[in-house]
This record gives structure tokens, sequence and C-alpha cells, in this order.
């Protein structure tokens, strides 16, 4: 079984904060990490590959500093990495975005491609799906569990309700929630190969396709402005002892007539 | 050319989702600004009865897809069924809930269409023209980034149709108009059913046990404050009294106290109710992201530096674990007069 | 010169770091309060390759340094000592001695199962009249056919219990001296061998600390590691290696108890500011820190010279010193900067201060680091 892992080098938003007094982003010392539902999915890979033997590719598109990703794919289990990059890639939507990967994977065999459900800084969930479009592929997203069953992957996919179970044959794509598959740490060995390991590095011409399809020229969408959110204006605070707190509530909820 | 604003008016087992009524009532508002029409697209089996509801939300047109393939959600036969729709009709919007299935479909349509689409909106507007940066009569599509701490506005780079994934409960349904009149269009879709590679094996409903937090009026959310499962046994005779749920932030729900699904923020689900008690919530900015748009936000804290008394309308400096109890014995008196 | 950990080193770190904060602190409140070995953080560290870092790949170990190993113990214990010190017996007092001393077939019987954490490892040189003075050894090996013969009782054995390899020091010629003790491999489940009652410590509760007792235990004669009589230098040598895990376990004790403290000082308000706002705090806070720096620069500097195979002993009792006494005064202070709280289990510095006592006692006190740097100054 051949797979694909497609992964992004993040930062790490849930350490972003923002300066209270310019009201900009600070993003000095937040750490790039690899993007946690596609860790989810190397994961995933992982355990098939433990359970029924398999070649784990890891392929990431960013600057070269997403070169750390691919060690750490490599120190915990992966077989392959590939950094994707480019200076024609950049300021890419998801559309130019997975136009490039899609085309980049032309290269690879597979018997399935998984990817995050959707990465912590753009939070779109759309890329996956996109590369399956252009790949020609089924899709299954917000995968939660994976099984192989003669010759087919027998998927779980949650949804609002409960979850459902999917029957696909290969090849398949796969974009996978990080709360289905708990990933494991690097492994100190792994570690310690990691750097010994070569990353192959692809670039332009790995990908064939017009330029006018890549980067900011290939994209479906602009951002038009960007802007931190306006912190709403506060409300009274009031230090008082539990009883008036009582009484201060009750009252706003009868102005309010939720009482 | 482009025309009218359409909603992928997405139904479950038969039943219209919340999120697509939300979807018509932001739909009617940006055809009114174009003056174009609001488009419902109603793809399902045996459904053809639930048009008339999209119609009294704000649908001026439904077109209704019925085919027994159509019967499950999966990817490959409805992106088959909407994707014959837009193209053909050739709509100036599409937009879509992001839920599971939204943000399943509308990718897979965006590429097979090489048109652009943004994710999660929680905000949509039409440009005015004022700016002489962006023509007027565009899409403008505002979404969180980088972890809810950045707002981006988004507009479509290429000519043809602008669509929008939006995230439930944020947008504003409409009041229900059963007198509004609209028409109903019944559509063939010719499938290829050699692309059908998924099959449905199981539906299973999870039994949580729970109701969907974003559909609750009135959340009464516990933090790190509230600290154990006892405390949030307080929440919850709070929740009903006043016939609400209990919700809480990420911390209560790495803890384990709290399942998932009750979670408020970033990670989490994004509410607007109409009253939100912030409970012993100190207000990281990921949770505040899942709750500042709640109309009433009444927040209590031990920590009068907490962020969340900066998005409260009402702030309370004390010890929730003593006000909570007190506010429930007198809520029910207030409640019995 | 380069202060930079390589990039290998880097990429453990962050690794071990994860794992410490969110496999090992979560429990280490629990397994100290209920004096409970870590038996399921052994297991989930054996998996990730934590017990055979520093050992050639071909005996099954991780084949990296030992930087990378005072990096794991002080990551684990900054999150908690116990741990940290599960690592480090095993891997500087048990592993490292047959790393260096044992013969191949030694290596190739015990290392796989050592550095897979399939078997944990530990270390009997100290007796009830035998501590500082480790020359004083009463425990007695005498050869008799194909067998050694121990006899005599070695006391606060660290991993002693869960271990199945414990490297023991034993007289074999009274009348040499030093120069009479040789050291034997020991497996749990030799018949005359036993481990007694476990102590009840102030602090690293969550450690094994036992008695080793040896009544007519009899080990084939392959099993002695060395050469008959070699025993002292190879004792000294081992707790020269020791002393860079302990140093590393004082300094993740130091790091732990810091940032708990900036942490504390930033939320805890008094007189309307947040404490770490006052220049009192900030000020010993800052003094803190750089001891803390200090510290860890003295114990990265003896664990670099060991892996470039320049005679560290020196620079590894410096560091222990250093670092057990900044472990000391930072948790002490830790406990102070917390007030009332600091001395409740509600926050860790507490253990902290407990488990950092310890560091200036054990391998060697802190007066014994002190004659070994003092020896070097004066050789």
């Amino acid at each position: 079984m051949k797979i694909v892992v497609c992964i992004k080098q993040v930062p790490d938003t849930t350490v972003i904060k923002i300066n209270p007094v310019t009201g900009t982003l600070i993003r000095d010392g937040v750490p790039s990490i690899m993007n946690p539902d596609d860790k989810g999915g190397l994961e995933a890979a992982l355990q098939l590959k433990d359970k029924y033997g398999a070649h784990v590719t890891v392929i990431t598109m960013g600057p070269p500093q997403a070169d750390l990703i691919l060690r750490e794919a490599y120190a915990m289990g992966a077989d392959k990495a590939i950094l994707l990059t480019g200076r024609e890639f950049g300021g890419a939507d998801t559309l130019a975005t997975s136009h490039t990967i899609a085309a980049a994977l032309k290269n690879l065999e597979y018997d399935l491609i998984i990817a995050g459900r959707q990465a912590i800084d753009g939070d779109t969930a759309q890329v996956g799906p996109q590369i399956a479009e252009h790949l020609g592929l089924p899709q299954i997203s917000y995968v939660a569990g994976l099984e192989v069953q003669d010759g087919k992957y027998i998927v779980k996919k949650e949804t609002e309700e409960g979850y459902q179970m999917l029957e696909v044959a290969g090849p398949a794509l796969l974009t996978v929630l990080a709360s289905g598959f708990k990933s494991r740490y690097m492994s100190v060995g792994g570690i310690v190969e990691a750097y010994k390991k070569d990353v192959e590095v692809w670039g332009v011409e790995k990908v064939d396709l017009p330029v006018e399809m890549l980067g900011l020229k290939g994209s479906g969408t602009k951002v038009y402005k960007s802007f931190t959110k306006g912190v709403k204006a506060a409300g009274e605070v009031y230090e008082v002892d539990a009883e008036q707190a009582v009484d201060l509530i009750v009252s706003k909820l009868k102005e309010k007539f939720i009482i | 050319m482009n025309k009218n604003v359409y909603v992928f008016a997405e139904q479950r087992e038969g039943v219209i989702q919340p999120v697509a009524l939300e979807l018509l009532g932001k739909a009617r508002d940006l055809a009114d600004v174009l003056g174009e029409k609001v488009v419902a697209i109603l793809a399902g089996y045996q459904i053809a009865d639930k048009a008339n509801e999209l119609i009294a939300y704000g649908a001026d047109d439904v077109i209704v897809v019925d085919a027994p393939e159509l019967k499950d959600y999966i990817t490959e036969q409805y992106t088959q069924a909407v994707y014959t729709v837009i193209n053909e009709m050739n709509p100036n919007v599409v937009l879509f809930g992001a839920n599971t299935i939204g943000r399943d479909l509308a990718p897979r349509l965006s590429a097979r269409l090489e048109k652009g689409l943004t994710a999660d909106c929680t905000k949509l507007e039409i440009s005015d023209g004022s700016d002489p940066k962006l023509e007027a009569k565009k899409l403008m599509m505002t979404r969180p980034a980088f972890g809810g701490n950045l707002m981006a506005t988004i507009v479509a780079a290429k000519e043809g149709v602008q669509m929008a994934t939006v995230r439930p409960g944020v947008m504003q349904k409409k009041d229900k108009d059963e007198s509004r009149k609209g028409n109903v269009i019944s559509y063939n879709v010719t499938f290829d059913p050699s692309k059908f590679a998924v099959k449905l094996l199981e539906t299973v409903k999870a039994d949580k046990g729970l109701v969907d937090i974003t559909e609750a009026k009135i959340l009464v959310s516990g933090g790190r404050g509230v600290g154990c499962k006892e405390g949030f046994d307080k929440l919850t005779a709070l929740a009903q009294v006043l016939d609400a749920e209990v919700s809480s932030s990420r911390a209560m729900v790495d803890a384990g106290i709290m399942p998932h699904d009750r979670q408020v923020g970033q990670t989490g689900k994004t509410v607007r109710p109409n009253l939100y008690f912030a409970m012993g919530i100190s207000g990281a900015i990921q949770h505040l992201a899942g709750m500042e748009e709640s109309d009433l936000i009444i927040a209590v804290n031990k920590d009068k530096f907490a962020p969340i008394f900066n998005v409260a309308d009402m702030g309370i400096v004390g010890d929730v674990n003593k006000i909570v109890p007190m506010l429930t014995d007198r809520l029910q008196k207030e409640l019995k007069k | 010169m380069n202060f930079n950990l390589t990039k290998t080193q880097e990429l453990f770190r962050q690794m071990i770091r994860e794992f410490a904060e969110k496999e090992v602190k979560p429990l280490a409140a629990e397994i100290d309060e209920l004096e409970k070995f870590p038996a399921e953080t052994v297991e989930k560290m054996a998996k990730l390759g934590i017990f055979g870092i520093p050992v050639p790949t071909q005996y099954g170990g991780a084949g990296g340094d030992n930087l990378m190993y005072s990096i794991a113990v002080e990551e684990l214990s900054r999150a908690c000592a116990t741990t940290g010190v599960v690592v480090s017996a095993h891997t500087s007092l048990c592993m490292a001695p047959i790393m260096e001393h044992g013969t191949e077939e030694q290596k190739m019987k015990y290392l796989p199962k050592l550095a897979s954490g399939e078997w944990i490892g530990a270390f009997g040189l100290t007796e009830p009249n035998a501590g500082t003075d480790a020359a004083g050894q009463q425990t007695t090996a005498v050869l008799d056919g194909d067998e050694w013969v121990l006899n005599g009782n070695k006391i606060f054995i660290t991993n002693a219990g869960p271990a199945h390899v414990y490297i023991v020091i034993a007289m074999t010629d009274k009348s040499l001296k030093t120069k009479g003790i040789s050291a034997f491999i020991v497996e749990k489940g030799t018949p005359g061998f036993e481990v007694g009652k476990k102590e009840l410590k102030m602090g690293i509760r969550g450690s094994a600390t036992a008695e080793l007792i040896f009544n007519n235990c009899r080990i084939p004669k392959e099993n002695l590691l060395g050469k008959i009589g070699g025993g002292f230098p190879i004792a000294m040598k081992t707790l020269d290696g020791g002393r860079i895990g302990i140093a590393s376990q004082a300094l993740g004790i130091a790091q732990g108890a810091l940032d708990e403290t900036v942490k504390y000082t930033k939320e805890r308000k008094q007189f309307g500011k947040a404490i770490g706002q006052f220049q009192n705090t900030q000020f010993q806070m800052a003094d803190l820190k750089t001891r803390v720096e200090a510290a860890r620069l003295l114990v990265r500097s003896a664990a670099f010279k060991k892996d470039s195979g320049i005679p560290y002993s020196a620079d590894a009792a410096m560091a222990k010193l250093f670092a057990a006494e900044t472990a000391m005064e930072v948790t002490t202070k830790a406990v102070q900067f917390h007030g009332g709280y600091g001395y409740t289990r509600e926050y860790p510095v507490e253990r902290m201060m407990r488990d950092a006592k310890i560091t200036e006692i054990y391998e060697g006190t802190s007066e014994v680091q002190r004659m070994v740097i003092a020896a070097n100054l004066y050789k």
C-alpha cells in the first residue's frame, strides 16, 4: 500500500496574541508546528503502516523552513519526504494551492491520499476536497476512523448527529480529524535518523500546469482587507457582595425581558 | 451574466436544517441590495413538499432536485446535482452552510467549477462602490483567520459565481411568512453513476443525549473558575431554571469534565444566544471568538482583570460557586411569581 | 564555539518537552501523593526509546548522545523529578557501565533489553556503612567454581524493585582495599537476591528506593563487569556520568519552579497589581533566572565533554553541585513567592522543593562534589 500524506506548517495560532495598544497580531515568538489535523492524517497513515505494512510519503508545500515538519514526519515514521517550494506558489488561495499540490501528486504513485481536515491558520477545510476533484478521486472528509477490509477502506466519518460508516476503494482521498487519530510522539531513534535522511525538494518543474494557474494569479479569491477585531465596548463591572450581585443580575434579566 | 443569490438548502432526512433558513435570511438581504432573486436549491429524495417552507423563509424560487441518488448525502452524488444546476443557471452568489455537508460539497464544486470559495464566513455584504479598489455589487465575505485573531474580508478574483460557506448560528433567519409566494421548479439531473465510488454503509446517531448548543437561546457556560464536576452541577441547576443549556470553555473539556460538543470557542462551537452567562471563564481570545456575538453577556469571575469583562455587558467580580446557587434560588422564586 | 543545540538535539527537545507536558506533568502530583512508581509513564517512555538514548543502534539504542540524554532528564524533571530520576539511574548508573566496561557478550545480552525499556536498570554501591566513603564496602563476592557468591546489603538503591538488572559493587579482596573491589551484573530473580522494604522519603516519592539483600546469592562467573579488582574505578566513573544526570534533574526542577513562579506572579494580584510587577519580585526572579541559565551551561558543557571524549569528572561535579544548589534556592524562593498557597499541595512548588533536596545528597553529596572539584584543582 502506498500512502501520500499532505501536511502543512502553520503558526501555532493558540499562542498568537493581539497587541492591546496597536490591535495588531504579535507573531514574534509564535512557534511553527505541523498542523494538528495533518499530524492526525500522518498518524492515520502510520497506523495503516503498522497494521498492514505501507510506504508513507509526506509532502508539504511551503517555504524552505517547512523542512522542519518533514523531519518531524521522518521522526514519527514516514518513509519519504517532499518539500514543494517555489516563488511561483506564493499568495495562493485554496483553489491555486490545490491545483499545485494535485499536479505535484501526479508525479507519485498512491493507493490513498490523506490530508488533514483543515489547517489552523486558515481553517478552510477546502484544499483536501479540491485536490480530490482535480485528481478525479473520491473523497471522504471528517474522517475519524479507518480500516482496510478486502482491499477497501472502511471509513468512519463524523457528522453533527453522530457518524457514518462509508466504504471506498482506492485510490481515494481522505481528510482526517486530529481527534480521531491521537498522533504518536517522534521516537528518539527516529529523531536521531531524521536529519540523516534526504528531503526531496521539488520546484515548479514538477508542477505541470500553466503558471497562470499557480499562486496569486491562479487564485479564485483574494483578500480585500484584513483587520483585527475591535474590542466590543466593555459593560459595567461590579465589585459587590454575592447578594448584591444576584440583585444586579436579576434586574438585568428583567430589563432585557428575559424573565 | 451571473444572476441571483442561491442558497444550498440543506436537508437531512427530509428536515430543512436551521442553517438553510439562516442562509435564506442573509440571501434575502443580499438579493434586495442587488435587486436580484433568492433561489434555493433543494436536493434530496422525496423532499419536494419542503419547498414551501423555503419560500416562507425568503426564497423567491426553489429549484427542487428530487432523485433516489440523493437520499443520503454523499459527496459525488450531490456534487453532480448541484454542479448541474449552477452550471446551467449561472448564479451570482451561492451560499452553503459551513458544516460537515457544506464544507464537503462546496470545495468539491469550487474545484469542478474552477471558481473561488470562501470558507466559514461570519459576515456577508455587498460592496457599494465607494472604495475605488473594489467595484460595486461584489460579495464581500468576512471570516476569521489565524485562530480567530484576525478577520479577513475576501472577494472573488475570477468572473462568475461567487461562493461561500457560512458558519451556522451566525446569520439571522427571517420570520416565517406563510403568505409569501414563490416558484417551485422541478429540475432533472442526469447522473453519471460510474463516478459513485463511495458507499454509505451505516448512519449512526451517537446518543450524546445532548442538545446542539448553537441552537440554545440561553447558555450557562462554565470555565476553570467552576473547577469541578460538582461546580457544573450547580450550573446545570441554574440552566434548568432558565430553560437553558450548559456549555463550557476549552479548559473544562480538556480536563474531561465537559464533552467536546459543549465547548464554545475557536476549536468548539460559535454560539450566539440571547443570553450568555460566562461563569468562571477568564476569556481567552479563542473563547471570545466563539461567543462575543451573543446578544447579552453576563460574566462572573474572581479576577477583575479577566479579559471576559472586556466583552461582557455586565461583569460581576466574585466567586461563581457562591453566586450561582444564590442566583438559582432567587430565579426560582422570581419565576414562580 | 557554538552554544546552539544541533537540529537533532533541538527536535528532540521539542518532543521531550511535549511528552513531559502532556504525559508526565498531569501525573506528577498523584505519584508523589501516593508514592507510586510511574509504571505507565515508564511504558510510554520505553515505546519512544527514551530508555536507550545514548546507546548505539547496534545494541538496540537510539544512537543519540549524552546531551540529548541530559535534555531528556531535564525536561522530564521539569514536570516530575521522580520520572527524571528513573531515566537517569537507568541510563547513567546501569547502562553506561555496561557500555563502557562490559564484554561484547554482556553488551549483547543486556543492552538491547535495557535500551528498549523492557528491562529497567539500577546500581548498588551505597551500604549502611559506606556512603560518601564508598571504599568501605562490606558486601563481599567470593568465586566458587563457576559462580560468584554475593553476601551483604545495599541501601537507598534507586529503581530497586522495578529494575531487572543491577550493577552491584562488592569486595572481592578486602586486603587490597579499593583495589579489591569488583563490579557485577545481577539479575532480578536470582536466588539469594531480594529487594527489601521501600524507603519513605521526603521527595521524589514516586521513585522506588529500597534495599538490596544478598544472601549467598550465586551469579555466573561471566557476570563480573570489567576486571577483578576493577570495581572501584568503574563505580567512580559511573558516578561521574551519573552526576550529569542528576545535575540535569536538578536543572529541570529549578526550571520547573521558575516557570511556575513566573506564571503565578503574573496572575496573583496584591495591592491592585500583579506581584510580578513589583521590583522586589523582578530582581529576585532575575537572579534566579541567571542562576538557572548558568547551571544549564555547566550541565550542557559537562555532557558535551563526555560526548567529545574529553575528561569531564570535575565538570560533572561542578554541574551537579551548582545545579543542585540552584534547584534548592529556586524552589525555596518559589514557595516563598507563592506564599501560603505555595505551602499547600494545590500548587506544585512545595513538591519541587522537597524533590530538589535530594539532588544535593545522592550520587555524591554537595560536599563530595566539592572534594572532587578541589582534588582536580590541587592535583
